[in-house]
């Protein structure tokens, strides 16, 4: 009998004026000791599901019909001091950010405790000794002296540690990991995930594993199951969804991942529109509206998921893979992405930039005590209608650089030259007042948050006419115009002006935010982040965009991001940022796939990628250990503390940044992966 | 994806090829338009306490600066005759007071001076107080400690004791009392203002705006004082009460308006000299008039609160 068995689980949650069906008839179940990965876009039901079985559902929320047992107990109707007794005790969990479901004001040692004291009726000592040995199980260095730090004290990843710790205190039978590395710098995720498998073999534990990225999944989880709009639509074990998926929607995630499209580099499949309301649900196939197969019986009827000789469920009447279906997917004549251009001019050089940020001690007097050196000599060059790719874990100064690119921040000493190649261009970091305002024009900057970027007062209309308006461009009807013409550029209706931001999607605010960049004609944009927050259907819509609009206004973007995929699709060069110096740099592919760094190496390693054979067979370790203090970098090369190969010269002189193809290809290290070419 | 290799399929909603070409390819937009103001209007509507608020002072507003014009009295010549009479004495329904004066008319010329000064005190107070916290705030460094040193000495000096001193010198008017009583009550909305400028200045949209080349006083008005007002707002209503209490208890001290012109506070404090008389007539009308008043600009304040919260609005 399996662990956890969730039978047609159907959970409401009842707003003021209406009732959000969240979950319509969920049936899963977990066996012991096996990792079942959740998956599907935001608002689909995954992290429902999980709330529903620890019954900690949201203000409103309630199960109203099916059943949930655990372990051969039916919990569905168990007391609320019932369910005391599950949580943390049978079933533990662990949530996204460890920031905030850590108590602030509580060492992080009597936080674990206190899930012991509570279900083990253990004394104050006892529950301590039990903390400091949890905490040595997940991998905290020093467990009994970090038994009295607060939250705050710890790094991210220690963070997370610290709360799977105290998941496991009790020795949970099955353990809810709701996007547990989400939060985490993709070095630091492959450790948590790492741990998690580690503790679950080492446990004999359940895990349930909710995400939203399928390399998390392919690596990790024994069965999937995808979830959309409330419902499970596709279940089975991870390599046969890998190798064959059968429902359009997973088969869509999988084309809209963009390591799928970049060896062609095509344009992204996106799933087009939004999920449904889950207030009044369609009565049919949910995802029929998305769906590019959807003939019309999907539009009247709901299929029931059914499986097939293997074991594998599917919600569909016509599946992938089979002659059944109607609609015929057309395959587009690509035009060829924008290929760097040696012929074509500089348009943006950077040199020796350099930028501390004070740190400073003291209320009243402010005394400097150090800095943090955000950058530390950083040159590039990016030429017009190209990409340039800035990665790196976040702290290591890439978006520093945008914002100091921008104008938002003013560097320490070093250059910015922007415009022609033979005058040498204008250097950003001279300019003053009126110069400098106009300027603003050629450069703008695409925010990570749309939504924070705009002011949640003005109507969208407002919104975009406001650089034109401070900029002076044109008249008040021409710039309604302008407003017009960018909305349908970006592909949002003329209605939107009379909008609000609140009222649009995540996707759409993107698409706002890149009309507004837009709205002055900018040569360069610099983009920090700008599909970190979006669920991957919608991230390829806005990469697709992006990449549309580079061609019609032969933009140039500077391209931040801590994704290596997504970086890798949409860059024509990359340049890989470590603790503020730029430790490799080079056209995309050859920095992808034949890294010289062994930071670069480690982060392509740590990328999650979305197949299951080569996830589970990739031997090298990725990046060890966590990002240090920037305030006191290591002597010589930076990256020495973290590094497989470091030797005693790394710590005692800073290796130059030297070429290692004639391609421009080059890297700062001292015991590189591969020779020079040059 | 090796068994299924994936084609380079062309979204067909993507632009270009539109299959249906009234949904553009960001997705449609549903549900009514409307303004900040209706949907906030929504909200307000939906707290009880609020409607009764202002029910409260719509019912004053009216009784104080229409009624004189239906229920006529002399409130200017005493009448030692008619001093002193209980309610329901003839002519005289809330019965007169130790002057001869018309209760009830009396209340409604008391009542005038005193919405009139809460009202334009708070609205002082607040402008004033708007400007100069959120300059201090989004300026920042030394301009901010100069300006914020200024609101914390004049903070320090006792507001009562100020008043007091500051009415012995001017003879006090309804003019001047609204621009004292606005000196005193301006420093609380400075403070606040400039602790949410402070964080304001540092959000996304105030550093888009420096991006396309926006200047401080655009930032400053179009986007700081905007998004502070619910914060403004709901601290006016609470000035306006806050003011009203003020006169009331200056004039309580003797040091109100001047006669002929009356308030509720000094008729409140004229009244009390008879509490052992048991003239009640004296002594509850003004003073349950003042504690009504309060009460309804204070629960207007907590409903604004909420209406001015943008994510609390729905379509």
């Amino acid at each position: 009998m399996a662990l956890l068995e969730i039978e047609d689980l159907r959970t409401d949650i009842r707003l003021s004026r209406s009732t959000v069906h969240a979950l319509d008839g969920v049936s899963l179940t977990v066996d012991r000791g096996e990792t079942l990965g959740i998956v599907g876009e935001s608002g689909c039901g995954k992290t429902m599901t999980a709330l529903s079985v620890m019954r900690l559902l949201p203000p409103g929320g309630h199960i109203v019909g099916g059943t949930v047992t655990l372990d051969g107990t039916d919990i569905t109707g168990a007391t609320d001091s019932g369910m005391r007794r599950v949580r943390g005790n049978e079933v533990g969990m662990v949530f996204q950010d460890p920031m905030t479901s850590l108590n602030p004001t509580m060492t992080i040692g009597r936080q674990i405790a206190e899930s012991v004291r509570l279900h083990r009726d253990a004394g104050s000592a006892a529950a301590m000794r039990r903390a400091a040995e949890v905490l040595g199980l997940v991998g905290m260095p020093y467990p009994e002296q970090r038994l009295g730090d607060y939250p705050h004290q710890l790094s991210g990843g220690m963070r997370q540690r610290a709360m799977i710790a105290m998941a496991l205190a009790c020795e949970p039978k099955l353990l809810i990991a709701d996007e547990p590395t989400t939060a985490l710098d993709v070095t630091i995720q492959k450790q948590i995930l790492e741990l998690i498998d580690d503790l679950r073999a080492r446990l004999g534990m359940a895990v349930i594993l909710v995400t939203h990225d399928l390399g998390v999944i392919a690596g990790n989880a024994d069965r999937v199951a995808v979830m959309y709009a409330g419902k499970v639509v596709e279940t089975t074990d991870t390599s046969t969804l890998f190798a064959n998926p059968r429902h359009p929607y997973t088969e869509a995630l999988f084309e809209a991942l963009p390591e799928t499209s970049v060896a062609e580099r095509t344009r992204l499949y996106s799933i087009p529109g939004l999920p449904p309301d889950l207030t009044e649900p369609p009565p049919a196939c949910r995802f029929a509206a998305r769906c590019r197969y959807a003939a019309d019986r999907c539009r009247t009827d709901e299929p029931d998921l059914l499986g097939d000789v293997a074991g594998h469920e599917y919600a569909c009447f016509f599946p992938v893979g089979t002659a059944e279906r109607t609609g015929v997917a057309v395959s587009a004549a690509e035009p060829p992405s924008v290929a760097p251009d040696p012929d074509e001019e500089h348009l943006l050089r950077v040199e020796n930039l350099v930028k501390g940020f004070p740190v400073t001690a003291g209320a009243v007097l402010q005394r400097r005590i150090g800095t943090v050196s955000a950058v530390a000599g950083v040159s590039f060059t990016v030429r017009r209608g190209e990409t340039f790719g800035l990665v790196g874990e976040s702290g290591c100064g890439k978006t520093t650089i945008g914002r100091l690119i921008v104008g938002l921040e003013t560097a320490d000493s070093g250059t910015i030259r922007f415009g022609d190649g033979t005058g040498g261009g204008t250097d950003l970091t001279r300019l003053r007042g009126r110069d400098r305002r106009r300027r603003r024009r050629d450069v703008q900057l695409m925010f990570q948050d749309s939504y924070a970027s705009m002011d949640p007062r003005m109507r969208v209309g407002t919104v975009l006419r406001e650089p034109l308006a401070i900029q002076r461009v044109g008249s008040r009807d021409e710039q309604r115009r302008t407003v017009a013409r960018l909305l349908d550029e970006v592909g949002l209706p003329a209605a939107a002006v009379e909008r609000y931001p609140h009222e649009f999607s995540g996707g759409q605010r993107q698409r706002l935010g890149l009309a507004r960049a837009l709205a002055l004609q900018p040569a360069l944009i610099v983009a920090d982040e700008p599909v970190s927050a979006l669920d991957v259907s919608i991230q390829a819509q806005i990469l697709n965009l992006m990449r549309d609009l580079q061609r019609e206004h032969r933009l140039t973007y500077v391209f931040i991001s801590h994704d290596l995929s997504v970086v890798r699709y949409l860059s024509s060069t990359i340049g890989v940022m470590y603790l503020g110096k730029l430790v490799e740099i080079g056209p995309a592919e050859d920095v992808y796939t034949a890294p010289v760094h062994p930071y670069t190496r480690g982060l392509v390693d740590t990328i999650p990628v979305a197949d299951p054979r080569v996830e589970r067979a990739k031997v090298h370790q990725g990046v060890a250990g966590e990002l240090p203090s920037a305030i006191s970098p290591p002597s010589g090369c930076r990256f020495r503390t973290r590094c497989p190969l470091a030797g005693d010269i790394c710590a005692e002189e800073e290796p130059p940044l030297r070429p290692f193809t004639a391609g421009g290809h080059a890297a700062a290290c001292h015991f590189p992966l591969r020779a020079p070419q040059v | 994806m090796t068994a299924n290799t994936p084609s380079p399929f062309l979204d067909p909603s993507e632009r270009g090829v539109q299959p249906d070409a009234a949904t553009p390819s960001g997705g449609a937009i549903q549900g009514p338009t409307r303004g900040l103001f209706r949907r906030g209007l929504d909200v307000f509507t939906e707290n009880r306490l609020a409607i009764v608020g202002v029910v409260i002072v719509v019912a004053f507003l009216l009784f104080c600066f229409v009624g004189p014009l239906i229920y006529h009295t002399d409130q200017v010549h005493t009448n030692l005759g008619d001093a002193e009479l209980a309610p329901g004495a003839a002519g005289h329904p809330l019965g007169t007071d130790q002057d001869g004066f018309d209760q009830l008319g009396r209340l409604m010329i008391g009542g005038r001076s005193s919405l009139e000064v809460g009202v334009a005190a708070a609205v002082l107070a607040t402008v004033l107080g708007t400007l100069w916290g959120a300059v201090a705030g989004y300026v920042g460094g030394v301009v901010d400690a100069v300006m914020m040193r200024i609101v914390d000495a004049a903070m320090s000096v006792p507001a009562l004791f100020l008043l007091l001193v500051l009415s012995a010198i001017l003879t006090p008017t309804v003019g001047v009392l609204i621009v004292v009583l606005a000196m005193i009550s301006w420093l609380g909305t400075a403070r606040l203002v400039r602790g949410e400028a402070l964080s304001l200045r540092v959000r996304e949209y105030v550093q888009a705006v420096k991006v396309m080349g926006g200047g401080g006083t655009r930032i400053v008005l179009r986007h700081i004082a905007p998004n502070a007002v619910g914060t403004i707002m709901v601290n006016a209503t609470f000035q306006v009460a806050d003011a009203i209490l003020t006169i009331v208890a200056l004039s309580y001290l003797g040091l109100g308006v001047p006669p002929p012109a009356v308030d509720w506070g000094a008729m409140l404090s004229h009244g009390t000299q008879y509490v052992y008389v048991g003239y009640w007539w004296l002594i509850y009308p003004p003073g349950l008039a003042i504690i009504l008043v309060v009460i309804a600009f204070n629960f207007i304040g907590d409903a604004l609160r909420d209406a001015f919260e943008v994510r609390l609005q729905r379509r």
